[in-house]
């Protein structure tokens, strides 16, 4: 198995355990929308036509705060300083973290989408639609996110710096992700907004990894 | 012994500098002692010249008296970007070659940037109130500013996060190339946003073409603004340069008083 | 005085603003110049060299 493979099915693997903060993030999302409904009322119309937003903010706040578990605790227990010095490169070892992280805490939301947008008073094609772009947009929310853990992981402040350095960033993210939903809901442009927010995620997939393993380097020093 | 070979001849400055020279802390805090006094005398001037013209300057047939505030606020709004680049071509200087003086350029943009751009969004929502007949809009221009706003306070707080100054500056100057990447793709994305939930009225300057009345002295202020900003930013380098000084200073203190 | 219109209060608001804030800076960078001279100056005092042999309260 290479080292990458391996990277990956560890972090996995710790993600997935108790404590691991995988279904921290899932929990996060429901509690989110289940608590808008009491902020916005009952309104069920109302709550169709907020739908996808909210479950837009609420995978972007549920993935903010399980970010900084990205690498805090590889940097407590010393094993953050031997993936930097090891020979695979450091890039790499970014991009398979945010991978093994997308796919242990990402995609749960992916999956909790449909059950809910029952909540939401949204109809089947609806929250296919919203679980559709939160698949294409989640990867560039995780990796994105990447680069504002690892600015915040070697100051033992972390946290909430970690989130006002990584929202300005995830907002355009937001913004497609939303649009491409509305798109698709309306059965108007949907394309074009899904289109970019699937750019999004490629370009994230470049950025991140590099200015992550650029943080890695210069902090950890 | 070491300090014998660091320290500088007795003779006085040199009266000629090279570029490289700039690289040494030490010349740079005497070419701004030279240099400051000139900035301060032409900026003063033209911001003197800059508001003369804009309190003479005609109304404008849609706006009447208002279109003045467009004299401050297109400044603020366009040094707000142009400081961010400046921290950009700095954190390269920072990551690439690690330029002494970029980390300090880098650290004492920011507070001036802020500021700017704090003006902009305010100067932007009072002129907004009179067009629009809001305090704030969610224009996309507006908006873009916000989030830039957000970046610089992000940024600022990262400064001040960590203890080791070249560290902080390593870290900030990362923020700061991500921040320079994504300028373009937020301000992309919110014009975007803004066209799919067009607001009800929409704004209309002058026209694309401004009226010579109005260029001028919007070109003045703009100009005396960049003065303003380069006067603050050399002033508040110097503090910087000092403040390490400083720190190093206590370091040593600090150990002698263990040793 | 020149007449500013209905709106007089915004434009008068939006100056004092940018003049505030502008001051604002100058006389923070100010004071952080007199701060900084006067720990150097304290430094000084206390005995402290730095390594180019010259004392913390010179300027070059």
């Amino acid at each position: 198995m290479t080292a990458l493979a391996a990277l990956i099915r560890r972090d996995i693997q710790i993600a997935l355990r108790v404590g691991g903060g995988a279904l921290i993030g899932v929990l996060f999302f429901l509690t989110v929308v289940v608590l808008m409904p009491f902020a916005v009322g009952p309104d069920l119309a109302l709550l169709t036509r907020l739908g996808p937003a909210i479950l837009w903010l609420g995978a972007l706040l549920a993935s903010l705060l399980t970010l900084d578990r990205l690498f805090m605790a590889d940097h407590e227990d010393g094993s953050l300083d031997l993936i930097v010095m090891s020979r695979t490169p450091l890039e790499l070892a970014c991009a398979a973290k945010a991978l093994a992280h997308w796919i242990a805490a990402g995609l749960p939301l992916v999956v909790a989408t449909p059950v809910l947008g029952l909540l939401l008073n949204l109809d089947a094609p609806s929250t296919s639609a919203v679980a559709l772009t939160l698949l294409a947009g989640t990867p560039a929310l995780t990796f994105t996110g990447m680069i504002g853990a690892a600015l915040a992981v070697t100051m033992h402040r972390g946290g909430l710096l970690l989130a006002v350095l990584v929202l300005p960033l995830s907002i355009p993210v937001l913004i497609f992700g939303v649009a491409a939903s509305q798109g698709a809901i309306t059965g108007l442009s949907f394309g074009a907004p899904f289109s970019i927010l699937c750019a999004l995620s490629l370009f994230s997939f470049v950025i991140g990894p590099f200015a992550a393993a650029a943080s890695l380097r210069h902090g950890l020093d | 012994m070491p300090e014998r070979l660091l320290a500088k001849p007795a003779t006085t400055i040199r009266d000629t500098m090279t570029l490289i020279d700039l690289a040494n802390p030490t010349k740079f805090l005497s070419l701004t002692a030279r240099v400051l006094p000139w900035l301060v005398a032409a900026t003063a001037t033209l911001l003197a010249i800059g508001l003369y013209q804009s309190a003479a300057a005609p109304d404008d047939y849609q706006q009447g008296a208002t279109v003045k505030i467009m004299f401050i606020h297109v400044p603020n709004a366009w040094l707000s970007m142009f400081v961010w680049a400046v921290m950009s071509l700095a954190a390269l200087g920072t990551l690439v070659w690690r330029h002494p003086l970029a980390d300090v350029a880098a650290k004492a943009a920011a507070p001036i940037g802020a500021a700017f751009t704090f003006l902009a969004l305010v100067t932007g929502s009072l002129w907004g109130r009179p067009m629009w007949g809001t305090y704030w809009e969610w224009d996309a221009r507006l908006t873009s500013v916000l989030i830039l706003f957000l970046m610089y306070l992000g940024l600022i707080a990262l400064w001040r996060a960590v203890e080791d100054p070249s560290r902080a500056a390593r870290a900030a100057a990362v923020l700061t190339l991500v921040g320079a990447i994504n300028l373009p793709i937020i301000k992309f994305s919110v014009d975007w946003w803004n066209t799919l939930h067009q607001p009800a009225s929409v704004m209309r300057l002058s026209g694309p073409t401004l009226d010579r009345a109005f260029l001028i002295p919007l070109l003045v202020m703009a100009v005396a603004f960049s003065l303003l900003f380069l006067t603050l930013l050399l002033a508040a380098m110097r503090n910087e340069i000092l403040r390490r000084r400083v720190r190093s200073l206590q370091m040593i203190q600090a150990s002698q008083r263990v040793a | 005085m020149m007449s500013l219109g209905p709106y007089a209060s915004f434009i008068v608001t939006s100056y004092a603003l940018v003049t505030a804030v502008v001051l604002i800076l100058i006389v923070w960078i100010a004071l952080d110049y007199r701060n900084q001279r006067q720990r150097l100056r304290e430094l000084d005092e206390s005995g402290v060299t730095r390594r180019s042999g010259r004392s913390p309260g010179d300027l070059r």
